[in-house]
């Protein structure tokens, strides 16, 4: 069972520590990971995903239950705790989506054909196009793809802990995602460009030239600006959907009513 | 004398593998570094230039690279036992994929690229499954999910191997690869012999003649529709 998540400092690029003694993430935790391109938000996340034992370009090492994870748990899939979605919308294997789901349920132990359609539904949800289990996974679009990847994580990877780098591109159903993931015991880290996903988690790290610079945690009052964010932003979803399907956007559609 | 022997195909990232491993251990050990290619190398030249290790490449040209590793192993580690290296890295191309370059004795580690497509752990024959531990590179520029679907074609393929992934460019997560090799014994080199099987090399094709169909053949004769098994001739 998975209580927590620990990570210990490592270097930033200019190779001073960092500025932290430990960050400690608990079950039913959400944090994000903001900062300009390039200051060390995907390598971050990487080191978890790699339960780095400072062997990574950070040197930062990672804990689980405030313990050194046995090499077991770092090198089986089967074993390893950490779905991570990256933001790569390209899939290269040559692979119908059956097969590529039967094999990766394969690779989590999981034997259980039903899992599969259960995933293709599941990524349904978050696109708006639709994905059938014949289609070739090199053909999807971006959206299809992170979809896809989506559902397997919450579903094949099934992980305590899971990492979402940059959610908001490609255009999938970011709410939908949210509501599903939030609703659930997990870790849950996004590294996001995005207001509405910072402001709706409990903590921020701010990071800068490879390092984590600050850790802010949400008080009332941000919970607050959360939530009128959240229906600017169900505003804005509206509008691009309408947008999307060729409809003339009214002065009335977009006015806002900020309380 | 330990001995480690890199495989697989062009641009999977061996020789971005070779310089992490000669970054870890070029101060605690005397390194030395054998490529053997068929056609163009550089990477010996590189090394040296980078890291100052003594270094050395032969290219096969019309011999098959595997065939002219058997043919060089014995004068190469004399070679490099003759420099006093306590770390004998040899990186070879593999090309035709029927055979593997891994000795008996020592670490054979296969690079894969995880861009590499989902059937080359299949296709890659003895290179895999004779292999000791599998580096999938490139990691970086996919998903963790289809790493893991790869992960498991390679382990169909060789259920027993050590597998490690890694961003080869960067040296993530090879912690577990530098303490295999520091724990791994040094070679005795009476009793060096080759993993794999050698293909059969005793038929007209081998010593030459171009004339294709079976009628200008004799030794391994078969024809196209009389195939029995997937293989045109498989050894004992």
């Amino acid at each position: 069972m998975i209580k927590e998540i620990t990570i210990l400092p490592g270097k930033d690029k200019n190779d001073h520590k960092e500025n932290f003694d430990q960050i400690t993430l608990k079950a039913g935790e959400t944090i994000s990971i903001v900062g300009p391109t390039g200051s060390g938000k995907t390598a971050f996340i990487t080191d978890i995903e790699l339960l780095a034992q400072g062997d990574t370009s950070t040197g930062r090492y990672i804990l689980i239950n405030g313990k050194k994870p046995a090499e077991e748990v770092r090198y089986d899939p089967a074993q390893k705790p950490i779905a991570m979605i990256t933001q790569n919308t390209k899939c290269f294997a040559d692979l119908s989506v059956e097969e590529f789901l039967y094999i990766h349920a394969r690779a989590r132990k999981i034997n259980n054909k039903k899992i599969v359609n259960d995933t293709m539904r599941l990524a349904n949800k978050f696109t708006g196009e639709k994905i059938t289990l014949q289609n070739k996974v090199t053909l999807l679009s971006g959206g299809q793809t992170r979809s896809l990847l989506i559902a397997d994580a919450l579903l094949i990877g099934a992980a305590p802990i899971i990492l979402l780098d940059e959610i908001e591109n490609a255009g999938i159903f970011k709410q939908e995602v949210i509501e599903i993931i939030k609703s659930t015991s997990k870790i849950i880290i996004f590294v996001t460009h995005d207001p509405v996903i910072a402001l709706l988690t409990k903590k921020r790290l701010i990071m800068s030239n490879g390092g984590v610079r600050k850790i802010v945690s949400q008080n009332e009052s941000e919970s607050g600006a959360a939530k009128n964010l959240l229906e600017y932003d169900q505003k804005m979803g509206v509008i691009r959907e309408n947008l999307r399907a060729g409809f003339e956007i009214t002065k009335e559609l977009v006015s806002a009513n900020f309380a | 004398m330990k001995l480690v022997i890199i495989a697989g195909p062009p641009s999977t990232g061996k020789t971005a593998l070779t310089k992490q491993l000669i970054r870890r251990f070029q101060n605690e050990m005397k390194i030395a570094y054998l490529k053997i290619d068929v056609v163009k190398a550089f990477e010996d030249i590189e090394l040296r230039k980078e890291f100052n290790i003594l270094t050395k490449k032969v290219y096969s040209g019309d011999l098959c690279p595997d065939h002219a590793e058997v043919m060089v192993m014995g004068d190469a580690i004399e070679w490099a036992e003759s420099t006093k290296a306590d770390l004998f890295i040899v990186e070879s191309a593999g090309l035709c994929l029927r055979c593997s370059p891994y000795l008996n004795q020592g670490l054979g580690i296969v690079v894969l690229s995880s861009i590499a497509g989902i059937h080359t752990p299949e296709k890659m024959g003895a290179m895999v499954s004779l292999a000791d531990i599998a580096v999938v590179t490139k990691i970086d520029l996919v998903s963790q999910a289809e790493r893991e679907v790869l992960i498991q074609k390679i382990k169909e393929v060789h259920p027993k191997i050590i597998l490690l992934e890694t961003n080869a460019l960067q040296g993530t997560s090879l912690q577990r690869l530098y303490n295999l090799i520091k724990n791994s014994a040094d070679i005795d080199k009476e009793t060096l012999q080759l993993k794999g099987n050698p293909p059969l090399g005793v038929c007209t094709i081998c010593v030459g003649k171009k004339e294709i169909g079976w009628k200008h053949h004799f030794g391994i004769v078969k024809k196209l529709d009389s195939l029995a098994a997937e293989y045109l001739y498989r050894g004992e």
